[in-house]
């Protein structure tokens, strides 16, 4: 029998990679050789072709300047990530991507950027940065520990579920005390941190997710966590 | 016109903070307090004016640089060289330096200041000339964004009024550079650029380079010994300082120095001086612990932490890695997964310590570098790490509060020069 395999495919690492994004993408790939996958990793830059088969779909945030380089191209391929969201593949979004994954992302001065809408929230610039530890609470992931650094303020719709709900932190507004959204198996988030190193849970299960997808089943195979969840403690534990 | 009386009680407040043995800024803080206009009255004394160096990484050593080769040229130099980068750390200074009538004995000031003070100071007190070393990921939980971090450097430069210094290679400064009348740069030759990639080519950027400004300082080649091409022509020579990141920073120095001394300069002493400058304080400091050597090595942000793997090599050295999280060091840990550790997975990491030492050991965990023990407390970490790696060369990757403990515990057991 060959050996299983995913394809991940990192949205913009050229220009959304900023706040160590790249930890999600690493903690995907191997947790997935761990589980006995092998891992095709596919980087999509402006202008490259979509890939003719993806499992896993993963983007970043970025300054602003790259969110403007990237602007007309997610524009171009919204419809095709769209197609992929609605058959169930796993994605993550962060920060900037998961704003511009949104309706929209109105400026501080009133200038309104586009989203492609494939998640159902809206964002809004606000006055200051949201900076600081947080810990939110997921019936399905337990404690979500990262992270968050934004100015954005995203408001969820009724098409879409909150990832967590906050513990401790802002999340993504600082006022409905919601982080993060959900929409069939795209996570959108703000956690830095980065999130999937810290949130072992998440990773597998947008590994399973895929696996099952593609393949029917999966089996996980024990992974070591001890540091993981230790890890999990101290940043639970330190300042805002 | 400095008024003695702000003279006279910020000492004695410096007197007394030092008996009490507390930090520089405090006498700082008061003299400001008291005398607005003391630090701009007594750096306006000075011949040659005041000169910045500012930027993300490396600015301790090159400021050390730079006052060492202009100390080669004959000029008396004023610095803070507590590395206490604000404002009220150069009133310090100021206060330790001049006489009871408030005269300064010096030709020139060096002043090393964070970004983000470095744009209240230009507002009070123009540089005549600045050196901008470059623009990283850094502390994004306090400036947000590098592009922020950017905007910080272009008003230093705008608001210089002689010649404003700056690196080529980095991008965000060269396009700075090409908006400003008087500029010199200094780069890399071609060969080199792979050996420094920025934040922007840090995950498969390959976007094609603009054409390049003539640099007045190229670094050309480091092997033992390191040369650079000085307004056209080569020029060899071995140094004290280590690392990669340290020698493109002589770059740097030389190009500084070349504007600031003008036609006056004395190559021979230039290239003798820069040969002797050792490194500041935990920028790959040695010390002797049993016996063997030990090296500090600050890390702050992902780009100095990459250059360091890069210049040392892992081979024959016991590795530690202490993190912390303290606001002087940044509070989010997501800067190490911007870090490729692979080169010290044939060795092994020792010990890995810190408030953070967790995040750390999970970091090397998905490079699948190995780590024989790791435990939060330094104190203890420390100890273990020094007696279960007895006889071996050591190097301690650590960052800026981290850094602090170590030399406070090392202090116990070896010489460890004082930061005053």
């Amino acid at each position: 029998m060959t050996k299983r395999s995913l394809t991940i495919m990192q949205l913009y690492p050229r220009d959304m990679n900023i706040y160590g994004d790249h930890g999600n993408l690493l903690t995907l790939k191997r947790r997935a050789q761990w589980h006995g996958y092998n891992v095709e990793i596919v980087e999509y830059n402006p202008g490259d072709s979509f890939p003719d088969h993806v499992d896993i779909v993963i983007g970043g945030g970025g300054q602003d300047s790259g969110q403007d380089k990237i602007q007309k191209d997610l524009q171009k391929i919204g419809p095709k990530l769209i197609k992929l969201a609605e058959a169930d593949a796993p994605m993550l979004v962060i920060c900037g991507l998961y704003q511009l994954f949104g309706k929209f992302f109105k400026t501080q001065d009133g200038h309104v950027i586009p989203g492609i809408s494939l998640l159902d929230v809206e964002t809004i610039a606000g006055p200051e940065r949201l900076i600081g530890n947080i810990v939110t609470s997921s019936e399905q992931f337990g404690d979500i520990i990262g992270y968050e650094n934004h100015s954005g303020q995203t408001f969820l719709g009724k098409n879409v579920e909150p990832l967590g709900t906050v513990t401790r932190g802002a999340g993504n507004n600082g006022q409905d005390d919601f982080e993060g959204a959900r929409h069939r198996n795209v996570i959108g988030s703000y956690l830095h941190g980065s999130l999937l190193p810290k949130n072992p849970s998440i990773a597998d299960w947008m590994i399973e997710q895929a696996a099952t997808k593609r393949y029917g089943d999966f089996t996980p195979k024990p992974i070591n966590d001890q540091f993981a969840n230790r890890a999990r403690e101290y940043a639970a534990k330190r300042p805002r | 016109m400095v008024k003695p009386y702000s003279v006279l009680m910020g000492k004695a407040v410096r007197y007394v903070a030092r008996l009490r043995g507390g930090g520089s800024a405090l006498p700082g803080l008061f003299v400001e307090k008291i005398d607005k206009s003391f630090v701009k009255d007594t750096l306006a004394q000075l011949p040659h004016g005041v000169v910045l160096v500012s930027g993300t990484n490396g600015k301790t050593t090159t400021t050390k640089m730079v006052v060492e080769l202009l100390e080669s040229q004959g000029l008396r130099v004023f610095t803070n060289r507590t590395g206490s980068n604000f404002v009220r750390g150069v009133a310090a200074a100021l206060l330790g330096e001049v006489n009871a009538l408030g005269k300064l004995n010096a030709d020139i000031a060096v002043l090393e200041l964070d970004e983000a003070h470095a744009v209240h100071f230009v507002d009070r007190i123009p540089p005549k000339h600045s050196l901008l070393l470059n623009v990283m990921r850094d502390q994004l939980d306090r400036f947000g964004e590098i592009d922020t971090t950017a905007r910080m450097l272009e008003h230093i430069a705008k608001a210089t009024t002689g010649t404003v210094v700056i690196n080529r290679e980095d991008p965000r400064l060269a396009k700075l550079g090409a908006t400003l009348k008087n500029v010199s740069y200094f780069g890399l030759d071609a060969n080199l650029l792979a050996t420094f990639p920025n934040d922007d080519e840090l995950h498969g950027s390959d976007a094609p380079k603009a054409k390049q400004p003539h640099a007045d300082v190229v670094l050309q080649s480091i092997d033992d010994n390191a040369t650079f091409i000085i307004d056209g022509q080569p020029v060899s020579t071995s140094l004290q300082l280590k690392g990669v990141y340290n020698i493109f920073n002589a770059a740097a120095a030389l190009a500084l120095t070349r504007t600031v001394v003008g036609t006056q300069l004395d190559q021979e002493k230039l290239i003798k001086g820069l040969s002797a400058v050792t490194p500041a304080f935990g920028r790959g400091e040695q010390l002797v612990v049993d016996g063997q050597p030990c090296e500090l090595v600050l890390v702050k942000n992902p780009s100095g932490f990459r250059l360091s793997l890069h210049s040392f090599n892992p081979k024959d050295h016991a590795t530690m890695i202490v993190i912390n999280d303290n606001y002087a060091d940044g509070r989010d840990m997501s800067w190490l997964w911007d870090v490729d550790f692979a080169s010290l997975k044939h060795a092994g990491v020792s010990e890995v310590s810190g408030v953070r030492a967790y995040d750390m050991a999970l970091r090397l965990q998905y490079d699948e570098v190995a780590v024989s023990h790791v435990d939060t407390d330094i104190t203890r970490s420390l100890k273990n790490f020094l007696a279960a790696q007895n006889g071996k060369p050591k190097r301690i990757y650590c960052t800026y509060t981290a850094m602090l403990a170590l030399r406070r515990e090392l202090g116990k057991i070896t010489s460890v020069q004082e930061i005053s």
